[in-house]
């Protein structure tokens, strides 16, 4: 049985492909949602490859960022949500009643637009998640930082300054400081919703080279605006409209040669 | 500071007027405060400089001696008049005196005059003709003077010992009494040695006299201090002056609050709005919390929001009225019926005191400290709040270590207006606790060491005291100016520790108030 299963030839489904359970880190299955009475997400299914890049991408308000927010349950939030359908990590669905948010949400880290560090230290904000664990010797949790800083390619530009106060930074370096404190808590999945779109072109390509060496542990799931970014770094691409799934395929095959008009329009620009 | 760094912007050409009427309100505002503090000081403390006295001399052929206060026109236009005040009000039954100056023949400044500070009944000014001794030992001129300041010095100690052997020995002594303790023969000794204190007190009197020309006799035991103003260099009346001061901060008030010191009312003021501070942060921050970060923002949620901004507009009377009717008369009358019913009918809790009035402040304080948190708490952005829920910590977790650190300086913001406010509110605590006097503070060295059901003094009632209920206002006048400025000053001082509290709290993590 092979991981990858092409599924070019069948004409009525949205996805290119699809992958195994076996291969497969997230697993969702009829999922909708909606903000009160207005529908976000329509009955979407697709699997999402471990320890690859997946990017999402489509036209504002299309319900790429509201996917992302499902998958750690940060729409808990929000008491209007409704939502149907299953999202499985690893085999287990998230929703469950067994499920400890606070768990899953360390199992499944997010990067947000704007860099968002706390008030704290460089250090400090490294150590945030380790400190809510608990349990860690003073040695082993700077030990954590050091390593998730230089995984973070931040290492060398603070390590003299690790007590100065993260927004001291600049922009992209407070993105990576943010992404730092997000893999110190070990995810296995890593959510990154336009993370480099608040920045600058050299900060930018900093981040997708980051998410590049990233992949060989983890498997990323990146919401972006910019075709270009999704076509250099992702090997899988979904795109999204109206909150259903258009087509889902290798990113190759998608920008280069689309299966549905309404991709192409997308992707070359000439949406209405 | 707002202001300053808005002027560095200048307005664009074409402007200018509104510029310059923008500057104007400020300097205008700026005056206003200036005018009002140097009103205050000059009034308040000038009080405390030992002035030249004068010897009058009348066309009539009478004398009297007196400091010059002040100089107006006589009503009818005609010419001007002085007023003198003049002490020995015990003599004269009264202490002031106008004299129209074209009735006045000459004034001289004769260094011999005396002006004896005393117990009651104000001031005395003369000539100190002689001293006599319990024993008839008379002495005069010089040596009376000699003999005068060694009494002086003997009397200060002489009271010192009594007042603590008072408040060390015998008060406490009378308070094991009433508990059952066996102190009978112990408290009979103290009261002896006190009796023996109080007649080596007793001593001796001195002549004086006026300068009308009258010799009276004044008992050395009433008099407080001796000075003689004209012969005195400006450095000498620069240490009296500092020592006036002082004694006003630091002693209680005499003579019906119309002299002496304000200690025991700055004591409560402060104590007081500590007492409101720490009550009121908790409760309102929590509020703040819930409003803001748990509730569903609903239409309820509005509503509540608005009920509280439109408390902050209650007058406060409202609240003094409320805290007589359920603090004192409801929980202070049950507490009493439960805990301290051997002292009924004499109220313990059931009357006015330091608890209730500060309770009564921090409700009335409260909308402020919510609204101001609220505004705190509004202005940090989600992205923090979903940075923190996204490595894993809870809400409570995300709260005590994301959200309320970055909301501490609009926190102590309210806690600054809540302390502004209270600490110039009056018209309440006449309600609920606030007394004319009570010369002992509500903190000494008897469990429990903070007596919340005491009642205590406040410089604004203090002020509104002296002002209007006492016997001479004209001598009260100047200690309420002084008072007043006790009164801004403190507000100032506990404004200043607030804002320095949030200025080294926002620092601590240097750029944050790039943002």
């Amino acid at each position: 049985m092979s991981f990858v299963q092409d599924l070019s030839s069948s004409p009525d489904s949205a996805a290119l492909i699809d992958f195994s359970p076996e291969a497969s880190s997230l697993a969702i299955r009829g999922l909708s949602l909606a903000y009160g009475d207005k529908p976000a997400l329509r009955d979407l299914t697709l699997r999402i490859p471990r320890h690859r890049v997946t990017a999402f991408i489509g036209p504002s308000g299309c319900g790429k960022s509201t996917l992302l927010r499902v998958f750690n349950r940060l729409h808990d939030l929000n008491d209007e949500v409704v939502r149907t359908g299953e999202v499985r990590l690893e085999g287990e669905e998230i929703h469950g009643p067994a499920v400890a948010v606070a768990e899953l949400r360390r199992r499944v880290g997010m990067v947000f637009q704007a860099p968002n560090p706390f008030p704290m230290s460089i250090h400090d904000n490294v150590a945030f998640g380790l400190r809510l664990q608990g349990g860690l010797s003073k040695r082993k949790q700077d030990d954590i930082i050091e390593w998730a800083l230089r995984s973070a390619a931040l290492w060398d530009e603070v390590k003299d300054r690790l007590r100065a106060s993260a927004w001291s930074l600049s922009g992209g370096q407070q993105q990576r400081l943010v992404i730092a404190r997000t893999l110190a808590v070990g995810p296995e999945v890593l959510l990154l919703d336009e993370p480099a779109s608040a920045l600058d072109p050299i900060s930018t390509l900093k981040i997708e080279e980051l998410i590049r060496n990233l992949k060989t542990h983890l498997t990323l799931v990146l919401v972006t605006h910019n075709m270009q970014q999704a076509a250099r770094v992702s090997d899988y691409t979904a795109f999204l409209q109206d909150g259903e799934l258009v087509e889902y395929g290798p990113t190759d095959t998608l920008f280069t040669n689309p299966r549905l008009r309404r991709t192409e329009n997308y992707i070359t620009g000439r949406m209405a | 500071m707002r202001l300053a760094k808005r002027s560095r912007a200048r307005l664009p050409r074409g402007e200018g007027a509104g510029a310059w009427l923008a500057a104007g309100s400020v300097a205008l505002s700026l005056l206003a405060l200036l005018a009002l503090l140097s009103l205050l000081a000059i009034r308040g403390l000038g009080h405390f400089w030992p002035a030249s006295i004068a010897l009058v001399a009348l066309d009539d052929g009478r004398q009297l001696a007196g400091e010059q206060v002040r100089e107006v026109p006589l009503p009818d236009g005609t010419g001007r008049e002085r007023l003198y005040r003049i002490g020995n009000r015990d003599l004269d039954g009264t202490r002031w005196a106008w004299v129209p100056v074209s009735a006045i023949a000459a004034v001289s400044h004769p260094p011999e005059l005396m002006v004896l500070e005393r117990h009651r009944w104000g001031e005395a000014i003369g000539r100190l003709v002689a001293v006599e001794s319990e024993t008839g030992e008379r002495l005069e001129g010089q040596a009376a003077r000699a003999v005068l300041e060694n009494r002086m010095t003997e009397l200060a100690s002489l009271r010192q010992a009594r007042d603590t052997l008072r408040d060390e020995v015998v008060l406490p002594r009378v308070q094991a009494l009433q508990e059952g303790g066996d102190v009978e023969r112990e408290l009979a000794t103290a009261n002896a040695r006190l009796r023996e204190l109080q007649a080596a007190m007793q001593a001796g009197h001195l002549t004086l006299e006026t300068a009308s020309g009258e010799r009276w006799q004044v008992p050395l035991d009433q008099i407080l201090r001796v000075r003689y103003p004209n012969a005195m260099s400006p450095l000498d009346k620069l240490v009296v002056w500092g020592e006036g001061v002082w004694r006003f901060l630091s002693e209680g008030p005499r003579a019906a609050n119309t002299a002496g010191g304000v200690w025991p009312a700055i004591f409560g003021t402060v104590l007081m709005v500590m007492l409101m501070s720490i009550l009121v942060t908790p409760f309102g921050v929590l509020a703040a919390i819930y409003l803001n970060e748990v509730a569903h923002q609903g239409r309820l949620t509005r509503l509540v929001r608005i009920a509280v901004r439109n408390l902050a507009g209650v007058p406060s009377i409202v609240y003094g009225v409320f805290g007589l009717g359920v603090f004192v008369y409801g929980i202070g009358g049950s507490l009493d019926e439960w805990f301290f019913d051997a002292a009924l009918p004499s109220p313990t809790f059931g009357t006015g005191g330091l608890l209730w009035a500060s309770l009564t402040l921090a409700l009335l304080t409260l909308p402020v400290v919510i609204v101001a948190t609220e505004e705190g708490l509004a202005r940090i952005p989600d992205q923090q709040r979903e940075g923190a829920l996204a490595l894993g910590a809870t809400r409570l977790e995300m709260l005590t270590r994301v959200v309320l650190p970055m909301a501490t300086p609009a926190m102590l913001t309210g806690v600054i207006l809540a302390v502004a406010r209270a600490a110039g509110e009056v018209a309440p605590l006449m309600l609920v606790g606030v007394a004319k006097l009570a010369p002992q503070v509500p903190v000494d060295a008897d469990f429990p060491f903070l007596h919340l059901e005491r009642k205590f003094m406040h410089l604004g009632y203090h002020i509104f005291d002296a002002a209007f209920h006492g016997g001479d206002v004209q001598a009260a006048m100047p200690l309420v100016y002084a008072t007043a400025l006790l009164l801004v000053l403190v507000i100032l001082v506990l404004n200043l520790t607030a804002i320095f509290l949030r200025h080294h709290l926002s620092t601590r993590h240097g750029a944050l108030s790039r943002r």
